[in-house]
This record gives structure tokens, sequence and C-alpha cells, in this order.
């Protein structure tokens, strides 16, 4: 087998996997941190209570995801060299800063969360629940400052066959950063109130823990009304950088293929490579002119504008893309639900509802897998658009067999790892935010 | 001296800065880890094992990362040699650390599978504790290396005499962290183990420096006549006598400082003999990757060390916090 693809494969699954984590954990400290400063406020046990069997969920999540993340700044030297030898100028310094301004912070102030209950005062404990919500957020801008440089390269120019740093502010802050940035933080503020909420409204189908769920819920509603509609502008902004930095990506997100005014916002079809064409194809016709530049006489470039060899693979990114906004719309949906439903007074009552919210928990995990799908492989045959194809990246010392190797091995672990965290997750829910002793220390 | 020299060694010493940090710090987590099993004899001492370490653990290993990272950035070249040349070695090590971490987590939950990952704690701390100084013995001693600065070996390239000694001696000082880190953090039985266990690492450790001493005045040139080498030989001597002399004293916090201080001497060593190598070349010295060939340009530089400047002083800030907060010993049987 190919050795890029085979490296291909395994940086997908790790990275893939390693990002159910991570958003988790940046929505579940958000509702922590509103928690902790509800305590401090009202001074009423219940909130610590609940706050602390969140801190048990969270802790699991995040160890899971930190244990998961250092493969991914692994590869780049391990299974992608050649992008490390061609871009590390650049690309090298968001990681480390990531490890000093934000990933220290995260990580030793949760020590405090979890062991720290009867050890610091109750503001201090309050201040690291903020540490750890604005060191993962912060960990979150490093990495994807690193990860837009690969999407709209710049602050750079190319020396003797090296991507050379000229401006350190337009590297990071580039074309596509604060779009990215904003869309996958929101993202994860969805996950993790609907996983919140998902557990409450659990509580109150079983009747069980209602004082404690009813806190858990509100906090956690709010979150996600808010997050659920925000997203629709951010998506939106995002989409619009994209089309202007990243045209093949956005022709194939909309399975276009020839550059034209009054160009429709694809609703569904089947994009056929081969044939240079989308079957069944449904639109609403000049819609896509119209979002991105507010104009319908506004040309949009289609596929056929690119060569053959710099497209990406059309079938999967318009497929993945499209699952993504159907998601999407069905959380700005059940968003306006929620606030209707509050308004009206009706929403503790309604059962069926709670009974969407619980099913709902996995479904952001869905959009923000297939949206990364989208924006990554809709970033082919680029590893950093533009400047170096994937297929030029990888390592030329390591053999495919010791990749196939690693890659059988890390589909065993994380299997393994998913199966038992889900056994002990589910553990940690059952028993739910009864006051337990804490920790000794 | 160039200002872009000036940055280069400066980051030298950085990155080796950050990865003592690691071997210190995560080193006592990483020794318990080996040592769990003769420290701790049933399921209570294990759990106050396992807390001694709960707090500090997860922040120990950033220092891993941020290291790794800050290597990356200044030097990707070495980077990229080291990683894709020891592909399967450090492979190993990534997926010890991935159980490792996972296993502190699922001991507390998981009651069926508590003797697995126990283990699966033991080997992972294990392995990256051994393979660390393996990793560091050979770019020390060389390994064959093309014109385009890829590795030409294979692994058992890897297991020549010297790594695996320097392998060995890692090991010993990652175990010594451990261990005098455990005499301070407990009372009674386990400690009492704890300083047993510190005495005979304190033989073994000697014994595997002047091993490693004589293999190195064999096989790497130019350590004999090093001053500043010998300056850290003597801090490593002095720190390792200490260590007797604050047990002899039953001043166990200051047998940690001690054995962490001996630690900051092997690192001395490595950085007085290395520079400005970052992996020599075995088969012909004019393809070593060097802080002059392998580093990214005076404006990454620049910009790193602005980032260290700023954020560096805020991690040692965040470390002090932590170790203050959660001072003072671990009892048995006050566990969750």
């Amino acid at each position: 087998m190919d050795v890029v693809l085979l490296s291909r494969i395994q940086f997908g699954f790790a990275a893939g996997f390693h990002f159910l984590f991570p958003p988790l954990t940046l929505g579940l400290t958000l509702v922590i941190f509103i928690l902790e400063s509800l305590y401090v406020k009202r001074n009423e046990e219940i909130y610590k209570t609940v706050s602390d069997f969140l801190v048990r969920i969270f802790a699991l999540i995040f160890v899971v995801g930190a244990a998961t993340g250092i493969s991914l700044e692994f590869a780049f030297g391990t299974n992608w060299s050649n992008y490390s030898r061609m871009v590390g100028d650049i690309f090298g310094a968001p990681l480390a800063a990531e490890g000093v301004f934000a990933f220290f912070m995260e990580s030793i102030f949760l020590g405090v969360l979890v062991f720290g209950r009867n050890k610091v005062s109750k503001k201090m404990y309050r201040l690291s629940a903020f540490l750890v919500l604005f060191g993962a957020h912060l960990s979150g801008l490093w990495i994807l400052i690193a990860n837009s440089f690969m999407q709209t390269p710049a602050g750079y120019e190319i020396i003797e066959g090296r991507a050379v740093l000229t401006n350190f502010f337009e590297a990071a802050v580039n074309h596509s950063t604060l779009e990215r940035y904003s869309h996958t933080i929101i993202a994860s503020w969805v996950a993790g109130s609907l996983l919140a909420a998902g557990i409450a409204s659990w509580y109150l189908l079983k009747e069980k823990f209602i004082e404690h769920a009813k806190i858990l819920l509100k906090v956690s509603i709010v979150v996600f009304i808010f997050a659920g509609i925000l997203q629709l502008f951010t998506g939106h902004l995002h989409a619009v950088q994209v089309a202007k930095t990243q045209p093949a990506k956005l022709a194939a997100f909309e399975g276009l293929w020839e550059t034209q005014t009054k160009a429709p916002l694809s609703l569904f079809g089947i994009p056929d490579a081969e044939k240079e064409t989308t079957h069944f194809e449904i639109g609403i016709p000049s819609m896509l002119s119209i979002m991105v530049y507010f104009d319908s006489n506004a040309k949009i470039q289609g596929l056929k504008d690119f060569p053959k060899d710099e497209r990406p693979p059309v079938f999967i990114v318009f497929t993945v893309y499209h699952i993504m906004i159907i998601l999407g719309t069905l959380f700005v949906a059940m968003a306006l639900l929620s606030s209707y439903l509050l308004f009206k007074n009706k929403f503790w009552d309604s059962k069926w509802f709670l009974r969407l919210l619980l099913f709902s928990i996995p479904l952001p995990h869905i959009a923000i897998q297939t949206g990364w799908m989208a924006a990554e492989i809709g970033r082919q045959p680029w590893a950093v658009y533009g400047v170096l194809k994937t297929a030029d990246a990888a390592s030329v010392v390591v053999p495919a067999w010791q990749v196939l190797f690693t890659l059988i091995m890390f589909v065993i672990i994380y299997t393994l790892i998913f199966v038992i965290f889900m056994k002990l997750i589910l553990k940690i829910i059952r028993k739910g935010p009864e006051p337990i002793k804490q920790y000794s220390y | 001296m160039e200002f872009i020299d000036f940055l280069r060694s400066t980051w030298f010493v950085l990155v080796g800065v950050l990865l003592m940090g690691y071997a210190i710090l995560d080193g006592f987590d990483l020794g318990i880890g080996v040592l769990f099993r003769f420290l701790g004899k049933n399921k209570k001492e294990k759990r106050a094992l396992l807390n001694s370490i709960g707090p500090f653990w997860d922040g120990n290993e950033v220092w891993l990362i941020t290291g790794a990272g800050a290597l990356f950035a200044s030097f990707p070249h070495a980077y990229a040699t080291i990683f894709s040349g020891f592909y399967l070695a450090l492979m190993l090590v990534l997926f010890a650390l991935i159980f490792r971490a996972i296993s502190i987590e699922f001991y507390a939950h998981h009651d069926e599978g508590r003797s697995f990952w126990e283990w699966s704690f033991i080997i992972g701390s294990f392995l990256p504790s051994l393979l660390y100084g393996v990793a560091l013995g050979n770019v020390i001693v060389g390994v064959p290396l093309n014109s385009s600065m890829e590795f030409t070996g294979n692994f058992f390239t890897l297991l020549r005499p010297f790594p695996l000694v320097v392998g060995l001696l890692g090991l010993n000082a990652i175990l010594l962290q451990g261990s005098t880190y455990v005499a301070v953090k407990t009372s009674n039985d386990i400690q009492t183990r704890a300083r047993n266990i510190t005495n005979k690492l304190w033989i073994s450790f000697i014994v595997l420096f002047v091993l490693s001493s004589i293999l190195a005045f064999i096989y790497v040139p130019g350590s004999v006549g090093s001053i500043l080498s010998w300056l850290a030989t003597i801090v490593v001597i002095a720190g390792w006598a200490m260590i007797k002399q604050a047990l002899k004293k039953g001043k166990d916090t200051l047998a940690f400082y001690m054995s962490s201080l001996t630690f900051i001497g092997l690192w001395g060593i490595v950085g007085a003999i290395h520079f400005p190598n970052l992996v020599k070349a075995s088969n012909d010295s004019a393809l070593s990757l060097t802080i002059y060939n392998a580093s990214s340009t005076q404006l990454t530089l620049t910009v790193m060390l602005i980032i260290a400047l700023i954020g560096m002083p805020l991690v040692i800030l965040y470390n002090v916090y932590i170790f203050k907060t959660f001072k003072g010993k671990i009892r048995v049987g006050d566990s969750n």
C-alpha cells in the first residue's frame, strides 16, 4: 500500500478520535464555570454538587483528549517529516506556544478542580475553573492558528524550497484564523452544552436527581440556545471566507462545476468527478452568489476552473459538508424550539423534547467530524494550500509496513479506550450528582 | 557572535531546559509507575501512590509536549530526522504514554479492569523511562545520516552499547526521582520501602554513571576535554553523594531535591558534550545536524524567544502554585 495514503488514514483516524474529546472539554468548562459563579454568588451547596459531578465527567474526557493529542504532535515528525522540514519555520511555533501559554494552565488548574475542592477557597476554585476554561480556549486558538496556516497560508515566503516566516502576526491571524476559530469554538459549546443538557434530561425522564438536573439543564440549555443560533452566523462567515480564499474547496462543498454568475446553493446532489457533473441536483437559484457576495450577479468559480489534479475529492467533500449543514440547521431549530418552550413555560413538561435532547447528544460530534472532514479533505491535494502537496509532505524513510503496523495498533488501542471510556462515563452518569467524598488530599 | 547564532545557542539551551524540566517532574511520576508494585503492596497503598501524583502528573507531561514543540519550532530538521528515523521506537513510546495516561484515570473507575490498568500503568511508565535515554544516547553517539539529513539505519541501529547504557542510566535517574518523591509524600510502610529502594538505586546509579562515562570517553570524541562537562560531572557526583547524606538524616525532601540536582547535572553533561550538535552523523561528521544547519530562521527564533520570555515565568508560577497547594503527606486509606 501507498505510504502517503497510510499516513493520511492514520493521521485522519488519530485526529478524528482525538477531536471527539476537546470540544466537550471546551463546552463543559463553560458550564462548570457558570455553575461555580452561581455557587459563589448564591452560596447554595447544590451548585457545588452539580459542578463536582461535571468535573468528574470532565476529568475523564480531558485525560482521553490529552493522551490522544500527543500522537498528533508526534505525527508531524514521525509521518510528515518533509512537511516539518518544509514549513517547520512557521508551523512549529504555534504548537510550542500552545504548550507554554495554554496547556500548562489548563492541566495544572484542572488538578485544582479535581483534587482541590477542600484545599482552596470558593473564589480560588472559581478562578481555577476560569483558568481551565481560558486555557482550553487558548489551546484551541493556537492549534487552529496552525491549522489555518495550512488552509490559507500568509506571512511567509518560499526561500530555497522552504516556507520562511516573514511576518508572525500575518501568519498567525491569516485569512481564515478568526472564522475557523469562532466556528470551531461555538461548535464545541454546542457539543458540550448538549451533553450536559442530555444528561440532565435523562435524569428528569427517569425522575432522579430532579433538583440537580433542573439546575444543570437550565444552565446548559441557555448555553445551547446561544451557541446553536450563533453558529448560523459563524458558519456563514466561514463559508464566505472559504469562497474567497479557497474557491476549489467551496466548489467541492457545493458540487459546482461551471464558473457562473447566479450560482445556485446546492441542497442535494450526487457529484460525479469522472463525468464532471452533479446528478439529481437540487438547488436554490442564485442563492450561493447572494450569500457570498450579496449580489446575484457575482461570479462563483466552478471545479472545472481548476486542473484535475488540484481538485479535492468532490463526492466525499460534498457529502460530509451537507451532513454538517443539515445538523447545523437542526441545532438552530432545536435552539429556537427550546426558547419557545421556555418562553411558553412548557419546557419542563415537554417529555418529548427532553427525549430529543437526550438522543441528540451524539449529533454535534457528527457535525464536528463531518465539518472537519469537509475542511481538511476539501483542502486536498494540498497539505498547505497552494504551497505543498500532501504527497510531498510525508516522511521518506518510514516504510509502508511500519505505518500499516502502527495504524493497526492505533485502531486496536483507540477502540479499547473508547469502549472502556463509554462504560466508565455511563457509570459516573448513573451514579449521578450526589455529594460523594472528595479525593483525599 | 552573530545574533542568529546567539538565538540558536539559546534555543539549544532552552529545549534542553524544557526536556530537563520534563525529566525531573514527570520523572517522579514515571518512576512511581515503574516501581508501583514494589512500593504499594495493597489496594489502599496503591491508591495513595496514585493520589500522590494525582494533581501533578498531567501538568508534568506538558513539559514534554512543550519541549517537543520547541524542538519542532526551533530546529525543524532535527525534529523531522529524529522522529521519522526512530519511527518504531517513538511510536512505542507514544503508545506507552497513551496507555499510561489513560490507566491512571481508568484505574480509579474501572473495578473489573483494575489489574489490567495497573500493568498498563507500569509498562507504560517503564518503556518511555528506558527509551528516552536510548534515543538521547543515539543522537549523542551518532546515527547514520545521508546528505538530505535522513536517517539511513534501522531499528537495530538504535540498540548499541552506549545508547543502551545511557537508557539504563536515565531509567535509574527516573526511578530515583520516583522513590525519593514517594518518601516525601508518604509515611510508615510505603515510606520505609521507598527509602530502601532509594538506597539500592543509589548504588546502581553510580555503577551506570561510571560505565556510561567510560563508554562516552570511547565513543564520543571530545567528551574528555570539555570543561563544562567536568563541572556538570561534579554536580552529578555532589548531588548523588548528598542523596545518601540526606537519607541518613531522614531529610526526604532534601533527598528528592538532590536527586533532581543529579538529574540537572546529567543534562548539563549532555549539553556540554553534544553542543552544537543536534543529531550527530556516525558515518561522516560533515553530515551532522547542528544548531547551524538545522535551525529555523532568525525571525522565528526571535518570536519564539519572546513567547518563552512571556510564557515561562507564568508556567513556573503555576507549577509553584500547584505544588504549594498540594504539599504535605498522603494518608493511606484516606481515599475515594
